[in-house]
């Protein structure tokens, strides 16, 4: 892997040819292509009182060269947005919710070490969905797989059908400690949700790619990966992206470049 | 014969009617003592609901589950007869929560209706950035400095293969 490292620093997605792009872009974004139309508006933000559209499918890529051994800023950023407790503050370790958490891979043969985070992967075909006897596991319009609260009865059905194990359940009373913007609760599944309440206020970012992009990995890229001209895309096109469990067919919604 | 037991039978009954009468009127009262009236308390914020006060008083748990599944589903979060615009109007000065005291908005009425509600199972009763608004509401903002001096602390390595595993 590090042979590859210099090489992949003169391809076209080195960090400051990505600068210059995003740069780039962001001028473009903010151009008027009509009288009153943006194009920052194709971009992210949707009028408040629309649904979540088909057009865009939400993902995020990870780059695990890039992700940072014993750095857990992701996991922290997710658990300061979304408000559950991280594992190391928990009463019950092994009870803990983990929308995100990170993972350090070693190849048994060659030592090799790899870091990445693993979190829900946005499936296009979601096992949790297909197993849920009552409905409330979903796949809303743009691709993002929630938990309808309202209609979870606890069965945690969907936890054994995730293969990423990306979902837990919530074992004992929250006391009021939720986000007014994220409720959850006992007796309910969870898991990440691609911080659905920052996209629908038009963020366009998760909070975990933006405390990644902040301590300057920019090991996570969130964004529409139905856009061709998104961010997201545009590196996808570029670089070799992996599913995890490909074999599955589940098209995911996270992709993980070196694993 | 029969005349003597018809007039005690009448005389009996007229005074079982005067005792129930005078115990009726005795315990009347004390009955209605027992359950206080629900507070309601002004929304601290605006002068107007989003509806009239009485369609509201009938119907908030309709609107509350239409808009509910529109945003759950299909992600719209209009602030009108969203549950949080509830919360932020009508959150109580004194715990700066719709529920965490018996005289707070929602509770009060619930209580005295005898109708329970899950809503807040889930859903924090306090509003948005509700640490800076209300003195009392100490709670979140612990978690929060929980949460802040936490950035910086690492899981083990155990933990972290027992994650992995």
């Amino acid at each position: 892997m590090s042979d590859m490292k210099p090489m992949s620093d003169n391809t076209p997605s080195s960090p400051e040819r990505r600068r210059f792009v995003g740069a780039a872009t962001a001028t473009a974004a903010g151009l008027a292509i009509a009288p009153g139309v943006m194009l920052i508006e194709v971009a992210h933000g949707r009028p408040e009182d629309q649904p979540a559209s088909s057009a865009v499918r939400w993902g995020m890529l990870v780059d695990a060269t890039k992700c940072a051994t014993g750095c857990n800023d992701c996991v922290t950023a997710c658990s300061t947005e979304n408000g559950w407790t991280p594992v190391a503050e928990s009463k019950h370790p092994k009870q803990a919710p983990q929308w995100i958490r990170k993972l350090e891979l070693q190849d048994p043969l060659t030592q090799m070490e790899t870091n990445l985070p693993m979190l829900c992967q946005h499936c296009a075909e979601p096992p949790c969905v297909d197993v849920c006897p009552t409905g409330a596991s979903f796949k809303r319009a743009d691709g993002i797989v929630l938990v309808n609260r309202h209609t979870c009865i606890g069965c945690r059905y969907c936890m054994m059908a995730c293969p990423y194990k990306a979902r837990s359940l919530v074992h004992e009373s929250l006391n009021d400690t939720q986000k007014p913007d994220v409720p959850r609760g006992i007796g309910c599944v969870e898991a990440c949700t691609f911080c659905v309440q920052k996209v629908d206020r038009g963020d366009g970012n998760t909070a975990c790619a933006e405390a990644c992009t902040a301590a300057g990995h920019n090991a996570l890229l969130f964004g529409d990966m139905n856009d061709p001209e998104s961010e997201i895309s545009r590196r996808l096109r570029e670089l070799p992206t992996k599913q995890v469990r490909a074999d599955l067919n589940l098209n995911l919604g996270v992709r993980y470049h070196g694993i | 014969m029969a005349s003597k037991i018809k007039s005690l039978l009448a005389r009996g009954s007229a005074v079982l009617t005067a005792a129930v009468l005078g115990l009726g009127l005795a315990v009347g009262p004390a009955q209605a003592g027992d359950a206080p009236k629900p507070v309601i308390t002004k929304a601290v914020k605006g002068e107007q609901c989003v509806e009239d006060t009485e369609y509201m008083r009938k119907n908030h748990m309709k609107l509350l589950n239409v808009h509910r599944d529109k945003t759950v589903i299909e992600g719209v979060r209009t602030p009108k007869h969203s549950l949080k615009e509830c919360i932020n109007c009508h959150a109580s000065e004194q715990t700066g929560s719709v529920a965490a005291a018996k005289e707070d908005f929602c509770v009060s009425c619930h209580s005295y209706a005898a109708v329970k509600i899950d809503c807040f199972d889930c859903h924090s009763t306090k509003p948005q950035g509700s640490a800076a608004m209300h003195s009392l509401n100490a709670e979140t903002a612990h978690y929060k400095h929980k949460l802040a001096s936490q950035a910086n602390a690492k899981v083990s390595a155990e933990e972290m293969a027992g994650i992995a595993k």
